[in-house]
């Protein structure tokens, strides 16, 4: 029988561990590339002439879309675990923190 | 009048001898109807060697429980409107336990858990002492009233995907009792207790995932329970004792 078990926690759960794995495989990568500001900066530079593909900018939204994920996903489950809360104070307090991101990104994207 | 005369219902039969097969019965459809009415019409009009389980009938022995399409259930409180799938329901035995036969399974390994995350009485007193006075508004108190009515379904140790990929783990119901015991006034041994939900499969194994508290028919909140054992076992750890 197939199982059902699409409620909002067990997806939260799911898009934590992906999030996470995606993330691990990527940080590899990302070190291989950083170590060319040492060691050969004009390799670097030619690398990062990449970031100019529109495909390539896309992934990078991937990449602050699995990170934002997984820094919330790891607050929730952080307030979730250690803070003795009720379900409601809990909601409103993610509610408080989603909606002070809004506001401050907001004034960053206008910022730069 | 229902909107429709007949259920299409295919429930899993088999258990160790039998490998597990569905087999369909089309079964009467009434407007007051549970699962567990029509898993009895099938065992009392169709086939007489159904096996399931059940006592109560009311929601408190927690012996009925089953998977329904996919979803563990209390079958006598679980009616058939709330959980057809067009005209059609699955029922099988719950998931996480051995079958021992078509729709029964095995409680053993969850009532095993039960006792292995020390969730028995420690006592303060003997039957010779008075009658230890309890505060019903201390926090502790409200602690362990949170979950006290959970009635043994098995039902969020069947809906735990952890139990399914990791044996040892206790499940959500017996460490849910561990953190009742552990928050009674009356119980002598909070080391033990959080002992015996510190190991190996213990409170820690718990991935959040929340399935527990999702399904729980008496809408009781194990996750929270062994959120609450991961804060104490950690303030133990960290030197922190509660007193």
């Amino acid at each position: 029988m197939k199982v059902a078990r699409a409620h909002p926690l067990w997806l939260a759960y799911l898009l934590h561990r992906l999030s996470g794995l995606g993330l691990a495989l990527f940080l590899p990568l990302h070190f291989w590339v950083l170590s060319y500001a040492l060691n050969d900066a004009a390799k670097l530079d030619a690398f990062l002439t990449l970031t100019e593909i529109p495909l390539v900018k896309l992934a990078e939204f991937g990449l602050v879309f699995l990170l934002a994920v997984h820094l919330f996903g790891g607050l929730r489950l952080l307030a979730l675990e250690w803070l003795p809360w009720s379900a409601p104070q809990k909601t409103w307090a993610a509610a408080a923190v989603a909606g002070s991101f809004l506001v401050s990104t907001t004034f960053l994207l206008q910022a730069i | 009048m229902p909107e429709r005369d007949h259920l299409t219902v295919t429930v899993q039969r088999g258990g160790p001898d039998a490998p597990m097969r569905p087999q369909t019965f089309e079964v009467p459809a009434y407007d007051n109807q549970t699962v567990l009415d029509v898993v009895s019409w099938i065992q009392q009009n169709a086939d007489p060697t159904l096996t399931y389980r059940f006592a109560c009938r009311v929601g408190m022995c927690g012996s009925c429980a089953m998977m329904v399409n996919g979803v563990p259930r209390w079958t006598c409180r679980t009616h058939v409107s709330k959980v057809l799938d067009g005209n059609a329901i699955e029922v099988g035995p719950l998931r996480n336990l051995p079958v021992i036969k078509d729709l029964a399974a095995d409680m053993d390994p969850f009532f095993d858990k039960w006792v292995a995350a020390e969730g028995m009485h420690h006592p303060t007193r003997t039957r010779d002492d008075a009658i230890e006075a309890i505060d019903p508004v201390a926090m502790e108190r409200q602690e362990a009233n949170a979950g006290i009515e959970c009635i043994n379904c098995s039902v969020c140790y069947s809906a735990c995907d952890t139990v399914a990929g990791n044996p040892d783990y206790l499940g959500p119901a017996a460490l849910q009792r561990a953190w009742t015991l552990y928050n009674d006034a009356k119980d002598a041994d909070r080391d033990a207790i959080l002992d015996a939900v510190s190991g190996k499969g213990g409170c820690h194994s718990c991935h959040s995932m929340g399935s527990c508290t999702t399904y729980c028919p008496n809408e009781l909140d194990p996750l929270s329970a062994i959120a609450g054992l991961k804060r104490a076992t950690a303030k133990r750890f960290f030197g922190g004792r509660k007193g």
